[in-house]
C-alpha cells in the first residue's frame, strides 16, 4: 500500500480557514455577538460621560480603541476553545502539517470574522463619538493593523488557556499587558491625526509591531497549543 | 562621616517626612521577611507531612 | 562523558540542587543581612539629606534596588523557561515557578516606595509617569504568570505554558517601555518632570550601591529559598525526600 499524499502546505492552510470561516457563517449569530457589544458599550460612553460633543471628540480616539481591544478580546476565548471541546484540536496538533501554519489560518480567520468587522464599524462609533474628519482615516489603518496584532496575540492567550474551561478572564490579564503598545500607538495616530500633525511615525510602528506579532505569535501559540491541550 | 540626626525622636520625624520615610521602609520590611519566612515555612510543613506519612507507614 | 559537565548534571538534578544550595544559603544569608543591615544604617543614619528633598530621599534606598530586581527577576524567570523549554530541566521550571511570585512582590514594593516617596516630592501618590505606568505593566505581567500557573492542574503542562508565556513577555518587554516612554513624551506635564538628580553626591550613592548588591544578594537567597520549598513539594514521594524527613544521613 503506497502512503496517501500529503496535501501541500498552502492546500492545508486554504482548507483549515475555509472550514472555519464556515463553521462561523453557519453561527453568525454567534460571530456578531462581539460587534453588538462593540457598538453597545460605545453607547454608554456618552450616557456616563454627558453629551458635549468636544468633551467626546477628546475621548473617541481612546474609546473605540478600547471598545476593540475589548470585542476582539471577549472573541479571543473561542478561538481554540471549541476546537479543544470537541476534539479537532487534537487532531490538528497530531496532523503532519506544521503546527504553526495551522494556527496562523485559525487567526486568519479569526480575524476576517471579528477583527475586520470591527474595523469597518469603527467610523460609525467615530461619528457617534464626534471624531472629527481627519480622524477617520488613522483609525481605520490603525485598526486594521492593531486587531491583527490583537487575534494574534490572543491566539497565545487563547491556546495557553484552551484546556481551562474558557476562562476568559485568565486570558484577558494574560494579554492585556502585551496589548499597551499597540493601543498606545494606535490612538495617538488618531489624536496626532485630529490634532493636525503627521501620523507615519505611529502608523508605521503599529505596521512593525504587526510584523513581529506575524512573525513571532504562530509559533509561540503552537508552542502553547502542545503545552496548554494537556490542561 | 557623621550621623545626620541629634537623637531618636529627630531621626523617626525625618524632618517632616516621616510618615513617608518609614511607611516605605515598613512595607519593605513586612515584605521582605515574608519573602524569607514564607519558603522555611512551606518546607518545614512539607517535611512535617511527609514524616506524618512515613510514622504511617511504619506503624502499619 | 565528559567529566567537566559532571558538576552542572548533579547541580541540574533537583536533589543535588537541593544539596549544594544548603551550602549556599548560610554564606548568602549573612552576605545577606551584613549588606542590607550596612546599607540601611549608611542611607538612613549617615548619608546627608538631599539638598532639594530633605530627608525622602532615603526613600531611594529601597526604591531603586527592589526596581532593578523587579525587571531582571522577569528576565532570571524567562531564561529558566527558556532553559526550560529547550532541555526539558525540571530544575528550570522550580525555579520559574519560584521566580513568579518573588517577581510581583518585588514589583509591588517598587511601586509602593515610589509612590509613598511621590507624595512629598511632587505632591501625589501617583503621576502616569514612564516609568511608573511600566512597572505597572510589569507588576500584571507577572499577576498573570502566576494566575496562569494557578489555573493549571498538570503541572508538567503549567511549567511548558508559563515557560512560552514568560518568553513572549521577553519579547514585549522592550516594546512596552519604548511605547509607554514615547507615550509620556506626548503627553508630558509641564509642571512635573520627574528628571532625577543630574548627579548624586558619592555620601549618597555609595550606601545606594552597598543596598543594590545587597538586595542582589537577598534576591539569590530567596530564589533558592523557594527552588528548595518547590523541589520538595514535587519530590515529597521519592526516597531522598523522605530520607531527608527521617533525618537519615542527609543534610
Amino acid at each position: 500500500m503506497e502512503t496517501p499524499e500529503l496535501p501541500g502546505l498552502a492546500a492545508g492552510f486554504g482548507a483549515l480557514l475555509r472550514r472555519d470561516l464556515q463553521l462561523a457563517w453557519r453561527q453568525r449569530g454567534q460571530a456578531v455577538n462581539p460587534l453588538i457589544f462593540f457598538v453597545m458599550v460605545t453607547a454608554l460612553v456618552p450616557l456616563a460621560v454627558g453629551p458635549e460633543p468636544a468633551l467626546l471628540t477628546r475621548l473617541a480616539p481612546g474609546m473605540v480603541w478600547i471598545m476593540a481591544l475589548l470585542g476582539t478580546l471577549l472573541a479571543a476565548d473561542a478561538l481554540f476553545h471549541e476546537d479543544f471541546v470537541d476534539g479537532a484540536l487534537e487532531h490538528l496538533v497530531l496532523s503532519p502539517q506544521p503546527l504553526w501554519l495551522l494556527v496562523l489560518a485559525k487567526v486568519t480567520a479569526h480575524w476576517l470574522v471579528i477583527g475586520l468587522p470591527i474595523t469597518l464599524l469603527s467610523p460609525l462609533l467615530g461619528l457617534m463619538l464626534a471624531l472629527p474628519d481627519a480622524g477617520f482615516m488613522p483609525l481605520l489603518v490603525g485598526l486594521t493593523l492593531g486587531t491583527l496584532v490583537f487575534s494574534l496575540l490572543g491566539a497565545v492567550g487563547g491556546a495557553l488557556t484552551v484546556a481551562l474551561g474558557g476562562r476568559s478572564v485568565l486570558l484577558s490579564l494574560l494579554v492585556l499587558p502585551l496589548y499597551v503598545p499597540v493601543l498606545i500607538f494606535g490612538t495617538s495616530a488618531v489624536t496626532q491625526a485630529v490634532a493636525g500633525g503627521g501620523i507615519g511615525g505611529p502608523l508605521a510602528l503599529l505596521g512593525a509591531i504587526a510584523a513581529l506579532a506575524l512573525a513571532v505569535a504562530p509559533f509561540a501559540a503552537a508552542a502553547a497549543l502542545r503545552a496548554g491541550i494537556d490542561g | 562621616m557623621s550621623p545626620q540626626f541629634h537623637g531618636v525622636a529627630e531621626f523617626l520625624a525625618m524632618g517632616g517626612h516621616g510618615p513617608y520615610v518609614w511607611s516605605a521602609y515598613g512595607v519593605a520590611l513586612v515584605v521582605l521577611v515574608w519573602l524569607v519566612v514564607q519558603p522555611l515555612r512551606r518546607r518545614a510543613a512539607i517535611l512535617k507531612s511527609v514524616r506524618q506519612v512515613l510514622a504511617r507507614e511504619g506503624n502499619r | 562523558m565528559a567529566r567537566k559537565w559532571q558538576w552542572f548534571h548533579r547541580l541540574g538534578s533537583p536533589p543535588g540542587f537541593y544539596r549544594a544550595s544548603g551550602y549556599w544559603l548560610p554564606w548568602l544569608a549573612v552576605a545577606a543581612a551584613l549588606l542590607l543591615g550596612v546599607g540601611l544604617v549608611w542611607g538612613l543614619v549617615y548619608a546627608p539629606p538631599d539638598a532639594r528633598q530633605g530627608n525622602s530621599f532615603r526613600i531611594i534606598y529601597i526604591h531603586v534596588p527592589v526596581s532593578f530586581l523587579a525587571l531582571a527577576g522577569y528576565y532570571v524567570m524567562a531564561a529558566a523557561g527558556a532553559v526550560h523549554l529547550i532541555w526539558r530541566m525540571k530544575l528550570a521550571d522550580m525555579v520559574m515557578t519560584a521566580a513568579a511570585p518573588l517577581g510581583a512582590a518585588l514589583t509591588f514594593l517598587a511601586l509602593w516606595s515610589g509612590a509613598v516617596w511621590g507624595k512629598p516630592t511632587w505632591g501625589t501618590y501617583w503621576v502616569w509617569d514612564a516609568r511608573i505606568t511600566s512597572m505597572l505593566v510589569l507588576l500584571f505581567l507577572y499577576l498573570g504568570m502566576v494566575a496562569l500557573r494557578l489555573g493549571f492542574s498538570n503541572r508538567e503542562a503549567a511549567g511548558r505554558a508559563c515557560a512560552v508565556l514568560a518568553l513572549v513577555g521577553t519579547v514585549n518587554i522592550p516594546i512596552i517601555y519604548k511605547s509607554v516612554d514615547w507615550w509620556y513624551s506626548l503627553h508630558q506635564p509641564a509642571t512635573i518632570r520627574l528628571t532625577a538628580a543630574p548627579s548624586m553626591h558619592p555620601d549618597m550613592f555609595k550606601p545606594l550601591l552597598v543596598m543594590i548588591v545587597g538586595f542582589y544578594v537577598f534576591y539569590a537567597l530567596v530564589l533558592i529559598l523557594n527552588t528548595r520549598a518547590e523541589i520538595l513539594a514535587r519530590e515529597r514521594r521519592t526516597g531522598w525526600v523522605r530520607d531527608l524527613a527521617a533525618g537519615r544521613n542527609q543534610r
